[in-house]
């Protein structure tokens, strides 16, 4: 044990700790690595038994890479006879892969614009929550309003609902509202689940700002709409962003509301998913093409923005 | 906060004068700022949940629309209250709920733990570790249930390679009794996490030299552990259970996509059969009973358990 600091782990405790924590973490990394691969695999690769896993080898676990799985997820496509085949002479390396199977492609496949829709709502819906949450936010930390801590209460208990519960009259009312199955409905209902958190968030972040630079601010002159928006806002950016990170992940991966309330033109991506069909049974390649795809931009905001995210996550605990 | 400088001026200032100092008034921008926020909780959580009610005593269905509902007072209530396939479901919610909990707790707190031992580069191993949580469960059910798959999968593949079992001799997903493991398992997986950054900032929060001063009593390390980090980690450890006991009570997305509620309905949680009464079979009004009966359960359950968590801080 060190002399200078009786609470320091020494390092052999460290070296154990570390050991194992690092061990922990690679376990939990496999099925997520191991879903990247299969979307470079064949059909018939990744359903090879014992699992292929060494790129490119010669061996009985290697595997050639392929874009196969991208090209069946961002394409349909159709059979073709032998003389179409060989009047039509492939055009792209796209065109080249899907021809092993006597196939062309006849068009885009459903997945860009599931994806794309779910990019319109999570971003729609995360800016509308932040917007409103921030000025709510800002209320209640600055002004007096009248029973603010049973408004503020019941602001959160409105997470406590199950989505099903919710999902009953509002599908109802959505058919009434003509509201069902569009890009508008999905984005107000996310924004109605984030903006619980949102105001949450922001008001603890607001509340860290001191008053007296507004003050100054409306002493110079300014009203006090003019002081919000040219000295609180700049000084909550980093709560603000923060708080955009939390709404737009919940958006991005929602699931229940998404798959009872949209059928075809608002459909997100994580109901769409799991319904790419191949030629006989599932296409796993393509799935795990699209699950790549559809996890990646979260997993990439997470490792970069982990202060925050890490700081957030705790927030509720720690707070109260 | 009437005291502050600019309301002093304000209040000294004749009204017009005021208004131009300050354009709107502080309480016309407060209720500007806020109603949006109410108004829109209102007409999508508030309003949405007395309709709910209020169909909840009614015969009817969604897809019919040409028929009028009828009230029928309690006798939704009465008829999920005593049927005993609803129970079931409520044995399979609880099993999940048990089990997850019981898991997320032991993993998260030794992890969290672990940590704490502040050895080299263990945020970026936190954050790996976080990985799971962040994502979609709806997709993380769905390709689980590839590496679950009997034969080719690759969960059955590494048990196989350990244990030396045949692996197409058991089927996760497809066989009664393990069926409600593999949603325990997948569910573990992906909250471990959350359960362990909870704990993370518990252990964080108590300060060093509450140790310093067990070291010189010469309380021995495990003495230390047991009277000093558990019963301060505790209240924290209360909450995360709470927030997971909560999310997964409502849980649908992830064990829906791995086992849609089968074999059978083994993995038929309370909140998959509600799904199917309601937009399936489309017994609107005896789903929103049903409803009403699983929100009353978890706040009631949850109110009770926070009551526990306050004593728990008190001490």
């Amino acid at each position: 044990m060190s002399s200078f600091s009786i609470t320091e782990p020494s390092n052999r405790t460290k070296w154990f700790a570390g050991t194992l924590v690092i061990l922990y973490a690679v376990i939990t990394m496999i099925p997520l690595v191991w879903i990247a691969i299969t979307g470079f695999k064949s059909p018939a690769d990744a359903i090879a038994y014992p699992p292929k896993y060494i790129v490119g080898s010669e061996s009985e676990a290697g595997f050639q890479p392929t874009l196969e799985g991208y090209v069946n997820l961002f394409t349909t496509r159709t059979r073709q006879t032998q003389d179409f085949l060989d009047a039509n002479p492939p055009e792209t390396w796209a065109d080249e892969i899907v021809r092993q199977y006597d196939m062309v492609i006849v068009g885009p496949s459903k997945f860009g614009e599931r994806f794309m829709n779910s990019v319109i709502i999570g971003f729609g819906s995360t800016f509308l929550s932040v917007f409103l949450g921030t000025l709510a936010a800002y209320a209640f930390s600055r002004f007096k309003i009248p029973l603010a801590d049973d408004l503020l209460f019941f602001i959160l208990s409105t997470r406590m609902m199950p989505p099903i519960a919710v999902a009953i009259p509002i599908f109802l009312m959505y058919r009434q509202l003509n509201l069902s199955d569009t890009h508008l409905g999905m984005i107000l209902l996310y924004t109605a689940v984030n903006i619980s958190l949102a105001v949450w968030l922001l008001k603890s972040f607001i509340d860290g700002i001191p008053t007296e630079y507004e003050e100054a601010a409306l002493i110079d002159g300014y009203t006090r709409f003019q002081a919000f928006y040219k000295v609180v806002l700049p000084q909550a950016a980093t709560g603000i962003a923060s708080t955009a990170i939390f709404c737009l992940i919940f958006s991005w991966n929602e699931y229940a509301f998404a798959v009872l309330l949209t059928t075809a033109n608002a459909q997100t991506a994580p109901p769409f998913i799991p319904t790419i069909i191949g030629i006989g049974g599932l296409d796993w390649p393509a799935i795990a093409a699209g699950v790549t795809l559809f996890l990646l931009p979260v997993m990439v905001f997470t490792i970069l923005l982990r202060k925050h995210l890490l700081r957030g996550i705790t927030f509720g605990a720690v707070r109260k | 906060m009437s005291d502050r400088t600019i309301d002093r001026v304000a209040a000294a200032t004749p009204p017009p004068v005021a208004r131009k100092i300050r354009g709107l008034s502080d309480r016309a921008i407060a209720w500007i700022f806020v109603a949006p926020t109410i108004f829109l909780l209102l007409a999508i959580n508030i309003f949405p949940l007395i309709w709910t009610i209020r169909l909840s005593f009614t015969n009817y269905r969604a897809n019919r629309l040409t028929r009028e509902p009828e009230f029928i007072g309690l006798r939704n209530y009465e008829r999920i209250l005593t049927d005993s396939d609803i129970w079931l479901n409520m044995q399979a919610t609880a099993h999940f709920l048990f089990w997850t909990i019981f898991f997320q707790v032991l993993i998260g707190f030794t992890l969290a733990w672990l940590i704490n031992k502040k050895f080299k580069g263990n945020d970026l191993w936190t954050t790996i570790i976080v990985l799971p949580m962040m994502l979609s469960p709806a997709v993380v059910g769905n390709f689980w249930k590839f590496l679950y798959q009997p034969q080719i999968g690759l969960f059955n593949y590494i048990v196989s390679f350990f244990t030396g079992k045949d692996p197409s001799s058991f089927e996760m997903l497809g066989q009664v009794n393990l069926a409600p493991w593999s949603i325990v398992i997948v569910d573990t997986w992906m909250w471990t996490p959350f359960v362990m950054l909870i704990c993370l900032a518990g252990l964080r929060s108590i300060p060093d030299y509450i140790y310093e001063a067990a070291e010189i009593d010469r309380a021995s390390k495990l003495r230390q552990f047991f009277t000093i980090t558990i019963p301060m980690v505790l209240p924290f450890l209360m909450l995360a259970v709470l927030f997971r006991g909560i999310e997964n009570f409502k849980m649908f997305d992830l064990v829906v996509q791995l086992t849609g509620g089968g074999p059978g309905s083994v993995t038929e949680l309370t909140s998959i059969n509600l799904k199917r009464e309601a937009f399936e079979k489309w017994r609107t009004g005896y789903a929103s009973a049903y409803a009403i009966i699983l929100f009353v359960t978890v706040f009631g359950l949850a109110s009770i358990y926070v009551k526990a968590l306050n004593k728990v801080k008190e001490r």
